[in-house]
């Protein structure tokens, strides 16, 4: 059976069960919708606000290195602390969060796989404590921006073919049926997709019960589109945080180089005056 | 505390399939809406009794999910 290119960055609920209060290790909850953890959490974890704690809330950006850091040693996180991520919709935000902590540099970041709703329909212990930490000291590498793709690269990459775009948004989005996910407010101008992009959506990569496939079947998922990590690959969905849970799975789950994750995506491509669009499926 | 009677159920709302997640924490149920393409919350609520819960998120979601609107124009360009 094929393994997963870097198995370490993934635990098991059962793992989170047992380790969860350990020392040196901080469990984060993230979550599309910041009240979920009020509601009950895992016991010892603490919680972020991907809308107001993982992003700059002036300037469209992740958060700054100095707010990163802050975040940190507030959390109680130092540079060599285990630091387990999970969230609901089978870790969106918690895989934004993951991508940034990458992007600064902490080594030891995982994914609880199957995020928020496996510990809940495991009927797992759940807490409405909010643990009290100790402050820690935290330092951040300067940005690794080889994991972000920006406007220009997406551009050229449309243009010329030379880099894989993975657009992770549901068929409907990509072809431009409908501006946003239903239900959502539509927050572009124009529907469609990047010329040149695969439509792999996110949710292809995950089992019923919100753990990500085997090696095996998440290969052939992306191959059937032509996407076998021979070429660069950038993916990006409506605002990033869905792409973010696509670059985990082709970076570190299939392995590939030169993944990148375009967090301006679809709000920025199609609100840009001039830009290109293609339409249908 | 643990959540339980955990349920999800999917069906349809103003043309769009949806998942309604349902469990118990303590006394109080909790419901969601989500799609079941792409996965985003559309909705939740909570009160005392599941059929309460679930009915008031499917309120809210019928609500959300009818102003969502379906582009004709789309095969202009495939």
């Amino acid at each position: 059976m094929e393994h997963y290119a870097h198995p370490e960055v993934l635990v098991t609920t059962d793992w989170v069960a047992q380790h969860s209060r350990d020392d040196g290790i901080r469990i984060v909850e993230i979550d599309v919708d910041t009240s979920s953890y009020d509601e009950g959490h895992v016991p010892g974890a603490i919680g972020w606000a991907w809308d107001s704690q993982l992003c700059d809330t002036l300037v469209r950006d992740i958060l700054p290195k100095d707010r990163f850091e802050k975040l940190l040693a507030d959390s109680g996180i130092s540079r060599d602390t285990t630091v387990v991520l999970y969230g609901d919709n089978n870790n969106w935000f918690a895989a934004w969060a993951f991508w940034q902590l990458k992007i600064y540099g902490h080594s030891d970041v995982r994914l609880m796989n199957g995020g928020r709703v496996k510990w809940l329909a495991e009927g797992r212990e759940l807490s409405q404590d909010t643990p009290e930490v100790a402050q820690a000291d935290y330092a951040a590498s300067d940005p690794d921006l080889s994991l972000r793709a920006f406007l220009d690269q997406v551009r050229d990459a449309s243009a010329s073919g030379s880099i894989n775009l993975v657009d992770v948004r549901s068929p409907a989005e990509f072809s431009g049926e409908i501006l946003a996910p239903p239900g959502l407010p539509e927050t572009c101008q124009r529907g469609g997709h990047i010329p040149g992009a695969s439509n792999i959506p996110w949710g292809k990569t995950c089992a019923e019960d919100g753990t990500f496939k085997s090696a095996s079947a998440l290969r052939e998922i992306y191959a059937a589109e032509g996407i076998a990590g021979d070429k660069p690959i950038v993916a990006y969905c409506r605002i990033g945080e869905r792409s973010s849970h696509s670059w985990f799975v082709l970076k570190y789950l299939l392995g590939y180089d030169g993944v990148s994750n375009y967090d301006g995506s679809w709000t920025e491509w199609g609100n840009l005056v001039g830009a290109p669009v293609e339409r249908g499926a | 505390m643990k959540a339980e009677e955990f349920s999800v159920t999917e069906l349809e709302l103003a043309g769009w399939p949806v998942r309604i997640t349902s469990y118990r924490i303590g006394g109080t149920w909790h419901a969601k809406a989500d799609n079941v393409s792409p996965g985003a919350n559309i909705a939740r609520a909570k009160a005392g009794a599941r059929e309460q819960a679930e009915s008031r998120v499917i309120e809210k979601a019928s609500e959300r999910l009818g102003a969502t609107r379906r582009h004709a124009e789309v095969n202009v360009n495939s």
